[in-house]
């Protein structure tokens, strides 16, 4: 049977045309997806393809507007917070429905932040924007008040789905398999609503016909599971999906040319870096690991950054699609966004490197490689992922230009998981890692003050072991800051207090590079306008902004005429198969001995 | 080969029963267990030598206080000593209960049922191909030894089998360019009706099926090859064509059901290992089968997941093992005679 089923595909595939995808009568948009899905349930979803899944089916208090990113209005119409800063107090939008048709209101909102204040299992996608709640309250249907326990700055910028208390209130375990079911998951607000979960295959959407903005001009958003890179590069050039994000450098040049596909290059989210060891420690205050201790000395740490050329990396490893760096906050952000002077940068001059060595007093050796304070060479080890590209080719750059200062750098390229464990633990001396950031610099921030040392070796939490108390009081002044230009200032001299201690040396943005169908897709909504990516924004207007083609491709359902020939081909070909066994079967039982 | 088959049943319609045949089920099985219990522990050793903490996998990127890290190291049984552990394993292991994955918060065993279908069509359309194939051009080349024939499709299959799974099953993708999907099991909009999926799933078949196929048959070509080569000075053959057999009745009634043994139980030993092997083929065309499930798990790692699959995965090496072992000693008289 299995051959049979073969052979008839064997026949048949010539002739099925590969492009049946499209549904009777509507416009989908088909989109590959080359993460995997870990969650659809909002409270779990951590996976940058899950959360942007999530963003499309529940809206939001507010959210980052598609222009520049400032705190657009979503599910509050408008707010406002007491002369303390202390009380926050959001209008709900009036007319609203979730899809099974019950009215959204100012309950479903104190529900939801509620739920992750109080259920632990809850808390695992979006416990950091609650921590500071004291406590969130419906006054009436349409006034939600959320009083926090310290000022805090990032209020307008709360990304968390507000999801229907009458659907999650029935979940008492977060964790049940159930809640990544589409009854459960398919009652939404937002533009999108899901019908439709496969794992592993495919998430449909379905535009939602009430969505108060306005219904999507598509029909239906398909995510299709691709676990291939190379064959999703592939399926967009065959027109089976309409749209491929996270493409490599030589992908995009390829389908730079490709017919009918348009590529998008935009300033990315993330920023690329080396963190230095530079004594790992504990919120205690207990050193952890076995970083060298040369490390401690800020001028080591600023010798090493003026020795590495970020632009070289851009050129030859990144092929030229990415941006280098200044400030933990990332170009696309320019509201935040700290470039150093001229004066304070660490330009590529391992002249000056080599003389602030010398001055420090650490002599060359024999072999030419410095000595410690311990009179031992100066060794550093290099870790980084042995899966990951950048890592592999930027480490041979890293070390030629540290041996060129007397360093002499090891390269350690090993698993994820060693690379997460011995981040953790302060096993290393230099590493390469990055972060994603979002356009509230606060999270990003927080991340590298004392309080997020981890409590005991091993836990997670802080990217560099950064704790500066200069650094942690310009932190509390942004993030208790409620005039956006006075923040943005105290964000930006937080950002140069780390560039002077180089806790890390940031390498650079990455461009995100995305292409699309433009035979099938007119446009999408770029985040920021104009210079920004498509795909995995903060917000939902990409796809909600997709506008077909004229006279893209809606072919039509089912089975296509060529198919059903293949089909009859297929069933001949097993036919004549089976017909020729038994013939030679009856002549051989003939033809006895 | 069914001929072959028959012939061999044929022969065992005479009872020819006794303690020997017992002892000998009764050993292999005993050794199958043992390797079975082997494995599992290997396993489970393999999987807690792999460095990283799984519960600072689990929490990465996210702060947590100790108190947090303590109960979720309860919760996941990691606290206890190995060895309790590993009786706890064990203990769920015979009750069917492969633990729950990470990365799901599922139970493993449903996972891997989710996933052993479309691994099983794919391996078994293309081992029944491979097989097919194999055998035909196996039994054409050493009848036809030294010819062009021979030498021509030796080179190919020594060729294709030396290729990697992974870069052939792209350039495949690339040179039909649109006639076959790009990955996945089944396009989204194919009608549910029966036949429909059916040639959808068929057509998605077709390019993963072909890379695993091109590389395995070749196997079964060199051993059905040389294995009739063996049997072709054979006297039997000699007496057969002395009797005034047609050249191809003494090809197809003589030589090949008794060159066909070692290839018998080489499908057999093969097909586990195929199934193992699928993870590179999976992966390049994104098939919703164990392969991938494997390289998903890998990433996060998600230890309970793995250690489920190494076990499925390995035990069908040893059931197979099993199978062929017992297969040969029912085909070849000789066998049993020892």
């Amino acid at each position: 049977m299995g051959a049979a089923v073969a052979a008839a595909a064997l026949v048949a595939g010539p002739f099925v045309p590969a492009a049946q995808a499209q549904q009777q009568g509507g416009t989908v948009l088909r989109v590959a997806l080359v993460q995997e899905i870990d969650h659809l349930n909002p409270f779990l979803a951590s996976f940058a393809s899950s959360t942007m899944v999530g963003r499309m089916t529940w809206e939001f208090l507010t959210l980052p507007s598609a222009e520049d990113n400032t705190p657009a209005p979503g599910l509050a119409e408008s707010w406002s917070t007491s002369p303390d800063k202390l009380t926050w107090t959001y209008r709900i939008r009036d007319g609203v429905k979730w899809s099974d048709g019950q009215p959204v209101t100012a309950k479903d909102a104190a529900y939801t932040f509620t739920r992750i204040m109080t259920d632990e299992n809850a808390q695992e996608a979006n416990g950091t924007y609650v921590e500071n709640f004291e406590s969130v309250t419906a006054t009436d249907d349409r006034t939600l008040v959320i009083k926090t326990k310290t000022p805090q700055a990032s209020m307008t910028a709360l990304d968390v789905p507000i999801v229907p208390e009458h659907i999650w209130a029935n979940q008492p375990n977060m964790t049940d398999p159930a809640t990544d079911s589409v009854p459960v998951v398919g009652v939404g607000d937002g533009p999108f609503l899901i019908t439709e979960y496969r794992p592993n295959e495919l998430v449909r959407l379905k535009a939602n016909p009430d969505y108060w903005r306005g219904r999507a001009k598509i029909d239906e958003l398909q995510f299709i599971s691709y676990k291939n890179s190379e064959a999703a590069v592939n399926a967009l050039k065959n027109n089976e999906v309409d749209f491929v994000n996270r493409l490599t450098s030589t992908q995009f040049d390829t389908l730079k040319n490709a017919e009918g596909v348009t590529t998008n290059q935009a300033i990315g989210r993330r920023y690329r870096e080396i963190i230095v060891n530079h004594g790992a420690q504990t919120q205690s205050r207990q050193p952890i690991g076995d970083g060298n201790p040369v490390l401690k000395d800020v001028r080591v740490r600023q010798a090493i950054a003026r020795a590495l050329d970020p632009q070289t990396l851009v050129d030859k490893v990144l092929g030229g699609y990415g941006q280098t760096g200044g400030g933990i906050v990332p170009a696309s952000f320019p509201a935040y966004h700290w470039e150093p002077t001229a004066n304070e940068r660490y330009t590529f001059d391992p002249a000056a490197a080599n003389a602030q060595l010398d001055q420090a007093g650490y002599p060359r050796g024999a072999d030419g490689t410095r000595i410690g304070p311990d009179g031992k060479p100066i060794e550093l080890r290099l870790l980084g992922r042995a899966s990951e590209d950048f890592a592999q080719r930027a480490s041979d750059y890293v070390i030629s230009w540290l041996g060129a200062i007397g360093i002499k750098a090891i390269k350690q390229l090993v698993s994820d998981n060693e690379v997460d464990e011995r981040t953790n633990n302060g096993t290393y001396d230099l590493a390469f890692s990055g972060w994603g950031t979002s356009p509230d610099p606060d999270y990003i921030l927080s991340k590298q003050t004392c309080a997020a040392l981890p409590a005991v070796a091993g836990s997670s939490s802080s990217t560099a072991f950064f704790c500066d108390p200069e650094f942690d009081r310009l932190y509390a002044a942004e993030s208790t800051e409620f005039d956006p230009a006075k923040r943005a200032d105290f964000v930006k001299q937080a950002q140069a207090r780390y560039y002077s201690q180089v806790p890390s040396i940031v390498l650079d943005y990455d461009n995100v590079l995305e292409a699309y169908r433009s035979d099938n897709f007119a446009s999408f909504t770029k985040q920021p306008a104009g210079t920004g990516q498509i795909m995995e924004q903060s917000g939902y207007w990409g796809f909600y902004g997709a506008t077909p083609a004229e006279g893209g491709s809606t072919a039509s359902g089912g089975l296509s005429g060529g198919a059903w020939i293949a089909v009859g081909a297929g069933v001949l070909v097993v036919l004549v198969i089976a017909g020729t066994a038994a013939g030679r079967r009856r002549k051989s039982a003939d033809d006895q001995e | 080969m069914t001929n072959a088959l028959s012939t061999a049943a044929a022969e065992l319609d005479e009872p020819r029963r006794g303690t020997g045949t017992a002892r000998f089920l009764l050993g292999k099985l005993g050794g199958a267990i043992g390797s079975l219990l082997l494995v599992v522990a290997l396993g489970f050793l393999l999987f807690r030598m792999i460095p990283g903490d799984p519960v600072t996998t689990l929490t990465r990127d996210r702060p947590t206080s100790p108190e947090q890290l303590a109960q979720l190291r309860a919760r996941l049984g990691v606290d206890q000593p190995l060895f309790q552990q590993f009786l706890d394993y064990l203990g769920g292991l015979l009750r069917g209960d492969l633990g729950t994955s990470y990365g799901y918060n599922r139970p493993v065993s449903a996972l891997i049922g989710e996933r052993l279908g479309p691994t099983l069509l794919l391996v078994g359309t293309a081992t029944v191909l491979a097989v097919a194939l194999g055998l035909w051009l196996g039994v054409r080349a050493a009848w036809r030894r030294g010819s062009l024939f021979d030498r021509t499709h030796t080179g190919i299959a020594l060729t294709l089998w030396s290729m990697p799974q992974f870069w052939l099953g792209l350039l495949l993708l690339i040179a039909t360019q649109g006639v076959f999907p790009s990955g996945g099991m089944r396009s989204p909009d194919t009608p549910p009706e029966f036949f429909p999926q059916l040639l959808d799933v068929a057509h998605h078949l077709v390019l993963p099926c072909v890379t695993l196929l091109a590389v395995i048959y070749a196997q079964y070509m060199l051993v059905m090859r040389s294995s009739l080569l063996g049997e072709m000075n054979a006297e039997y053959l000699t007496t057969a064509r002395a009797k005034g057999l047609r050249e191809d009745l003494v090809r197809r009634r003589h030589a090949v059901p008794n060159a066909l043994l070692p290839t018998v139980t080489l499908v057999f030993l093969q097909f586990g290992l195929v199934v193992s092997g699928t993870v590179t083929v999976e992966t390049v065309f994104s098939w919703p089968g164990l392969g991938l499930l494997t390289y998903e798990a890998l990433r996060v790692p998600d230890l309970p997941l793995l250690q489920g699959v190494f076990v499925v995965m390995a035990g069908s090496v040893i059931v197979m093992n099993l199978i062929a072992e017992v297969l040969y000693r029912v085909l070849d008289p000789r066998v049993r005679a020892q």
